[in-house]
């Protein structure tokens, strides 16, 4: 049987369940103001939210539903990769799609600029909570859906340049790409 | 007569996570599922070495006398394989709609651990759901 095509996001996005987009951002709203009253200490959300414990662990499962439902085949490069999340992935999940810029000079890095952004709808930060990176989910969840491609896992690292509840004019992550681990099967384990 | 006699979905370490039973021929107990499903993810890693083309990701179908098996593994290493009898059609896009029934009922639940043995109702249920549904297209046709 020949392969499935590679779907569009525009059409894997049609043909999957929608949910309200208040219900979405209203709720993570409501994830976020907890967080901040359990923890209290803004650094220790935006390390819940990206790496400890949310949106890595959202990336993980994210990432088999992503590849299932749009038919992408590997990837041959970063390049590529970058592509396929900006346009595919946002997309699918968010129902709006970012662009890629920034490519530094080995190709191993790169920014993700979103204008649109469903998390952010209605939210303002006050100033108690400025070092707050609200969107930190999403991070996370590159990070955690790049690590389970197997053969060549991706180790990354995600970070915020631009957020507009800072008083930017877009949102910016930068992607880092810091390793690539080749899946090897551990023949030298036993000795 | 079932046209699919068992179903196996192994984790990217090889452990079994899921096996069912669908045919009275070849039934097996616990044990040797697990060894199975162990056999099957070490041949299939070597057959990736083994492999005269560059790039090749693996077996995909093994035909014997008496059975077919069909492989398919996500880009996340998880495989899902099927053993079905000789010439049984549209098994690879069956084991596609078992991948995404994974990641809706099993991934998505929250209280499933990530690699562990499966134990989810809802995926019981939508499986069988698709392989019935699978059976009386195959009847039909």
């Amino acid at each position: 049987m020949a392969p499935l095509a590679p779907k569009t996001g525009d059409a894997v996005f049609a043909s999957i369940d929608h949910v309200n987009a208040e219900l979405f951002t209203l709720t993570y709203g409501a994830m976020v103001r907890q967080l901040l009253t359990d923890l209290e200490e803004v650094e220790e959300v935006n390390k819940q939210l990206d790496q400890m414990y949310v949106g890595y662990n959202i990336g993980v499962r994210l990432i088999d539903e992503f590849l299932a439902k749009s038919n992408v085949s590997r990837c041959v490069d970063f390049k590529e990769t970058a592509d396929v999340i900006a346009k595919v992935g946002f997309k699918m999940f968010l129902g709006v799609t970012a662009s890629v810029t920034n490519w530094d000079a080995e190709g191993t890095s790169f920014s993700l600029v979103l204008e649109d952004n469903p998390l952010v709808d209605f939210v303002e930060l006050p100033d108690t909570f400025q070092g707050l990176h609200y969107c930190n989910i999403l991070s996370g969840v590159i990070r955690g859906a790049l690590e389970m491609v197997c053969n060549v896992s991706m180790k990354t690292e995600v970070t915020w340049v631009r957020d507009m509840l800072h008083g930017d004019d877009a949102y910016e992550l930068r992607v880092k790409l810091l390793k690539q681990i080749p899946e090897e099967y551990p023949y030298k384990d036993d000795e | 007569m079932a046209a699919i006699y068992s179903l196996f979905i192994i984790n990217k370490s090889g452990g079994l996570i899921f096996y069912k039973d669908y045919g009275s021929a070849g039934r097996m107990d616990t044990n040797d599922s697990l060894r199975l499903a162990s056999l099957w993810h070490s041949m299939h890693a070597i057959s990736q070495q083994l492999s005269p083309t560059t790039g090749c990701s693996g077996i995909e179908l093994l035909q014997a006398d008496t059975f077919d098996l069909h492989c398919f593994q996500s880009l996340t290493g998880t495989k899902f394989f099927v053993v079905c009898e000789p010439g049984t059609l549209h098994m690879e896009a069956l084991l596609k709609v078992i991948y995404e029934l994974y990641t809706d009922y099993v991934l998505k639940n929250p209280f499933y651990e990530m690699e562990m043995p499966i134990r989810c109702e809802l995926f019981d249920l939508n499986l069988s759901q698709a392989i019935q549904k699978d059976r009386v297209a195959l009847l039909g046709r």
